[in-house]
């Protein structure tokens, strides 16, 4: 039996260490998977991370990391910062919906229009929305104490809901021959989030993205509410005791997570997508939990591990064409990769030894 | 269709039948808190337990060997969790989310192929005499084993934890763990029981969703049935028979508005499907000052030191 | 009666990094009671574990009634005659006394049956208690009344005690007193530990000493001074803190009829607190664990908010204040929990001294960091105050106990408070750091700041208060000057016995 033993302090190796460790678990077991399911397990890895980056096609695939890493990195910067504080809002899935429905609800009041103004208030009407809907396990979370955990996952269903009924009936194109889902915004140009450079996949949420990240480093690393977010997540009565208003940081940390996650959404209908649909949404608010553990919270890590996780999705898409692996599979690859960081996180904090004959 | 078209000894019958998934997961997930542990991976649990039993009935024709399967899966899956949690400290929530993710995936893999398949029927046991009273009889008395089950589990559950020495253990572990292990009580090994118990039960709920209430197999078919379980614990305060309440307040919000999806009433369906979390959210709002019975290590991770 | 019970024979235990206890041996004879005596971290704890079967020694044998004795586990302790009370009560709050008390049997009777032995054996040994009350409702000597009767209905040979009286009045310690002198009587042996060498010398027959682990000395405590002893236990001869007494100047911080609901549900509420301190002032408030003490503190810093005029700071209302406003006034305070409360366990000594550091030393400007600045203020305290560690970049959980309580207090003493208020000061810290954190605590009054120092430790408010006054219940005493006050007052003001039937022994 093997024992684990306190460090004194964290390992600093170790924190760099365990999400490369943990990537290097999931492609092992992963392999086993896949070739428990048939497939040649080393050509199923090198289709999942490699083509998409290298092989010949990889022109079409490489800007479709920008496009699926985005929104990821986008709602897992927010994600990261209630994380850090022990706040833990997991319902940005319903929240990028409400951020979507509101941004193109904006656009489509103003069809036909063409005008500057409209895509910047699609913006604002996008963060807003996600906004609204974390605000909602925010406040109940101050004023009486409910868990944000639970209320904000029910809300997701809640948005699917919702999101159902926007494309079947306020939304929906009036000339759609009744097919449910809103008119096409990438057809209509003030509205359009179109690539900034034609074909590269940078579209504004990939530069919204980027923007998230350095605001969070230099919260995180620079300001004083960054130190008390770190400081609440470490030891929450040190912080009340450092002057912390526990209330306006939970406020704060759901809010920004859910205007990021809202923002997500409204780039994401504006562009790749186009338009309000039924299944609009595709798991991108619960991926972006697995990115911000796998970054360590960190808002540098959390870029690298939402471009490795974008990788999974279109490595993913290809295997699925070309190998036939279902697609249950890749999810439950992305599940692994999670299960794998959480268990080999404890090297940061403990060493194992090999136990002596004790009483534990 | 009319609302008077709605019998209302057949909605009560099937408010049963909706509660008892419910009600399964969240009396395991009662013992799990009680032992002082916070497991968000119940979806995740009773999803893989609902594939499990499918399947394993489908292929052998026999319900009852499919819900066996069903506690197994979800045990095996909340073992996951134990060890993620109980042997490498990791953090209770972000472990109970990751069985979530990974639970939904592991189903969806699972099914594959069993989509559209119809499973074994599931006999029903009508109880001799009691059936034939009027009206409480054709509710209560004329359910499928697993129903009486579920009953019987809650009886258990609150006899055990009111009752026995194997009770009081499992709450003092919950409430402090420091302490017991200074009585020389085995934390750890206490912990994971009640979790591979709570896994077990959520198996059996998630099994009594796809082999008897629907039935049939779609992925993510338990459509936070998991989570609203978490919710009923909270509600409940820990307390095994507002647990049995709160399944069936909520079978019956969720049969209700089935009910009246069915019936065509004015209010649009996607309204009437969010109702059963909005009302979660609502008794949550209400019950969340009581956590008098909230285990007060709940949550916490355990580490014996020296 | 006079054979030996336990034999330890060359005990020794290590940890990475410290040896707890090295080649330990000494015996302890039926119906005795022996003094085990040390500081802080001298092995004191290490080894009544070792003896109750939750660590085991790395060597070394013991022997119990003289066959070999070696328990993988307190079961095994328990079932041979070995039960111990510990100094932070093994007890679960939501629980009641009679629960409480069957989790620490093998075997218990039927509740009800149960309810009735407690009842019993509580009342034969001068220890009432009521088996069905919550333990989260008793107040702290009747949870020492729990542990000591669940430890009583298994009929032990030995019990360990574990800093008993640290949660007692006087008055208290004299029943109990009174009750282990039965419990001899009877030939039970009891393994005492403390450092509070008054009552050593009154209650025990021999004392074992520890020093760094290693066994230093015995003696017959009656037969040799306080001082003796204590210089056995420290290895040195102890430096006592100098006052300058000095003039009293104006009045700098009052509570005018603060009262306070306790945040947590087992916690106690402030009734009605009214006090002075002036400039140049330390004043002296003890009392028993859990009669308030936090709640006060908490009432101070600004973790709880108060009507305005509860706390009056220079004339100015400041009880709507928040910590932050109240740090920038000039009030500060440093609570008893260091790890959690004071200082966050896993951040850096540099981030720690940020922690209440950030407005009276400019650590900040509009909301951002000057880690420069802030690495710099680390270092001065750990420099000024002697606190042992590589550097300012080390996690505050890698500090001693007393390294980290002078790092907290240093911290706010270097912030040159007007009101400075400390919770426990020197609460689990050796010796040579207590007296000099209490050095640190009488400059600063010399230099003109009100010292409010809340303790449980009566002989180090002696040592440094001018005014002493008592928390009891959530309340407080009159405040009287503490030149002059007998134990005898003290103990009244503390309480007494709590309303508790004296012992009918």
């Amino acid at each position: 039996m093997l024992r684990l033993e306190k460090r004194p302090q964290p390992s600093q190796a170790w924190t760099y260490a365990t999400p490369l460790l943990a990537v290097i678990l999931t492609m092992l077991a992963g392999g086993a998977l896949f070739a428990f399911l048939g497939k040649d397990p080393l050509e199923a890895i090198r289709t999942i991370f490699w083509d998409p980056l290298f092989s010949e096609f990889a022109f079409y695939y490489r800007p479709q990391l920008l496009v699926k890493g985005a929104p990821l990195v986008l709602i897992a910067i927010g994600l990261s910062l209630g994380f850090r504080a022990g706040i833990w809002n997991i319902g940005a899935e319903g929240q990028y919906i409400m951020g979507a429905i509101c941004g193109a609800g904006v656009a489509l009041a103003f069809y036909p229009l063409e005008a500057w103004w409209i895509f910047p208030l699609m913006v604002v009407a996008g963060a807003f929305g996600g906004l609204i809907w974390a605000m909602i396990p925010a406040v109940l979370k101050v004023r009486f104490g409910t868990n944000e955990i639970l209320v904000s996952l029910m809300l997701v269903y809640v948005a699917e809901q919702f999101l159902a009924s926007m494309s079947l009936g306020l939304l929906k194109n009036p000339q759609g021959y009744g097919f449910p889902g809103s008119r096409n915004l990438q057809q209509y140009d003030s509205a359009h989030n179109a690539d900034l450079i034609d074909g590269s996949g940078m579209h504004w949420g990939v530069v919204a993205a980027l923007i998230a990240v350095i605001f969070a480093y230099i919260l995180l690393k620079r300001h004083l509410l960054g130190f008390h977010i770190r400081l609440t997540g470490e030891a929450p009565r040190a912080a009340r005791f450092a002057g912390v208003n526990p209330s306006r940081l939970i406020l704060f940390c759901l809010g920004t997570s859910g205007a990021l996650a809202g923002l997500a959404g409204l780039f994401e209908v504006a562009g790749p997508s186009g338009q309000i649909t039924i299944d609009f949404n595709v798991g991108y608010g619960f991926t972006a939990i697995i990115v911000a553990f796998l970054g360590r919270l960190h808002p540098v890590g959390i870029l690298m591990a939402g471009a490795l996780m974008a990788l999974t999705y279109i490595g993913g898409d290809i295997a699925q064409s070309k190998m036939g692996l279902p697609s249950a599979a890749i999810q439950l690859f992305q599940g692994m990769l999670l299960f794998f960081l959480l268990a080999v996180d404890v090297l940061t904090n403990f060493r194992i030894k090999p136990a002596k004959k004790e009483v534990a | 269709m009319e609302i008077s078209s709605i019998n209302p000894i057949l909605l009560l019958a099937s408010l049963i039948v909706a509660a008892t998934p419910l009600l399964l997961a969240a009396i395991g997930e009662l013992v799990v808190e009680k032992s002082g542990v916070l497991n968000l991976g119940v979806e995740g649990m009773m999803i893989t337990g609902a594939i499990c039993g499918f399947a394993i009935s489908v292929n052998t024709g026999s319900p009852v060997l499919g819900l066996l399967a069903a506690a197994v899966g979800g045990a095996t899956l909340s073992l996951l969790f134990a060890v993620l949690t109980q042997f490498a400290l990791a953090n209770q929530v972000a472990s109970g989310l990751a069985l979530t993710l990974f639970g939904l995936g592991l189903s969806a893999l699972l099914g594959q192929g069993y989509q559209g398949v119809k499973p074994p029927a599931f006999p029903h046991v009508d109880l001799p005499i009691l059936s034939k009273i009027p009206v409480l009889g054709p509710i209560l008395f004329t359910q499928d084993f697993v129903v009486y089950l579920a009953f019987f589990l809650t009886l258990g559950t609150w006899a055990v934890l009111k009752y026995t020495r194997a009770g009081l253990i499992l709450r003092a572990v919950g409430e402090n763990h420091d302490a017991a292990h200074a009585l020389g009580y085995k934390v750890v090994r206490i912990r994971v029981m009640a979790i591979l118990f709570g896994g077990a039960c959520a198996g059996l709920g998630g099994a009594y969703i796809s082999l008897i209430r629907v039935p049939q197999w779609t992925e993510g078919m338990t459509a936070g049935i998991g989570w609203i379980a978490l919710a009923l614990v909270v509600f409940a305060s820990w307390k095994p028979w507002r647990v049995l309440l709160g399944a069936c307040l909520f079978g019956g919000v969720n049969v209700l508005q089935l009910n009246l999806q069915a019936a065509g009433v004015a209010i649009p369906v996607e309204y009437l499907a969010m109702s059963p979390y909005l009302i979660t959210i609502l008794v949550l709002v209400i019950m969340s000052a009581d956590r008098s019975g909230a285990p007060a290590s709940l949550g916490r991770s355990f580490h014996a030191s020296n | 009666m006079t054979g030996t019970l336990l034999s330890i024979r060359g005990l020794t235990k290590a940890y990475p990094g410290v040896v707890a206890n090295s080649d330990v041996s000494f015996d302890i004879r039926e119906g005795e009671v022996h003094a085990l005596l040390g500081e802080n971290g001298a092995g004191k704890s290490t080894l009544v574990k070792m003896i109750y079967g939750l660590v085991k020694p790395d060597t070394g044998t013991m022997t119990l009634r003289g066959a070999p004795y070696a328990p993988a586990e307190p079961r095994v302790a328990r079932a041979s005659g070995v039960a111990m009370v510990f100094q932070h009560f093994s007890l679960f709050e939501a629980l009641n006394v009679a629960e409480n008390i069957a989790l620490g049997m093998e075997h218990p009777p039927k509740m009800r049956d149960l309810a009735a032995r407690i009842k019993e054996v509580s009342e034969t040994y001068g220890l009432p208690l009521d088996p069905y009350r919550t333990v989260g409702d008793l107040s702290a000597g009747e949870r020492q009344r729990v542990e000591i009767i669940r430890c009583l209905l298994q009929d032990p040979r030995l019990l360990i005690m574990d800093e008993p009286t640290s949660v007692l009045t006087p008055q208290e310690v004299e029943i109990l007193f009174r009750t282990l002198r039965k419990l001899t009587s009877e030939g039970v042996a009891i393994l005492y530990i403390s450092h509070k060498l008054e009552e050593i010398r009154a209650l025990c027959e021999s004392a074992t000493i520890l020093r760094l682990g290693k066994k230093v000395g015995t003696c017959v405590p009656r037969e040799v001074s306080a001082r003796e002893m204590a210089e056995m236990m420290v290895g040195s001869s102890l430096h006592v803190p100098e006052r300058k007494g000095g003039d009293l100047g104006p009045i700098l911080l009052e509570l005018n009829d603060l009262s306070v609901k306790s945040p947590s549900e087992f916690g106690t509420s402030l009734k009605n607190i009214t006090l002075k301190v002036r400039s140049g002032e330390v004043l002296g408030l003890g009392g028993v664990a859990g009669n308030g003490q936090d709640e006060l503190l908490a009432a101070l810093s600004g973790e709880i908010l108060t009507a305005p005029g509860a706390v009056v700071m220079e004339g100015q209302p400041i009880g709507t204040l928040g910590p932050t406003a109240r740090r920038r006034m000039g009030l500060l305070t440093a609570p008893e929990e260091r790890l959690g409360h004071a200082a966050a366990p896993d951040m850096s000594l540099t981030e720690n001294a940020l922690l209440t550091g950030s407005v009276r030393q400019g650590l900040e400007k509009n909301g951002f960091l000057k880690w420069g600045k802030t690495r710099e203020f680390a270092e001065a305290i750990i420099k000024r105050f002697d606190v042992r560690t590589p550097g300012p970049g080390n996690a505050a959980r890698s500090l001693s106990g007393g390294n980290l309580q002078k790092f907290v207090i240093g911290r706010e003493v270097m912030q040159l408070p007007i009101v400075l208020v400390v919770n426990q000061p020197t609460w689990g810290v050796d010796a040579a750091a207590a007296a000099s954190i209490r050095q640190a605590l009488l400059d600063l009054a010399a230099g003109g700041t009100a010292v409010i120092v809340i303790s449980q430790d009566l002989d180090e408010l002696m040592e440094i208060s001018d005014h002493f006054g008592a928390l009891n219940e959530g309340r407080l005493s009159d405040i009287r000057p503490a030149h002059g006050l007998s134990v005898d007052e003290i103990g009244l003001m503390m309480g007494g016995a709590h309303g508790m039937e004296d012992a009918h022994v």
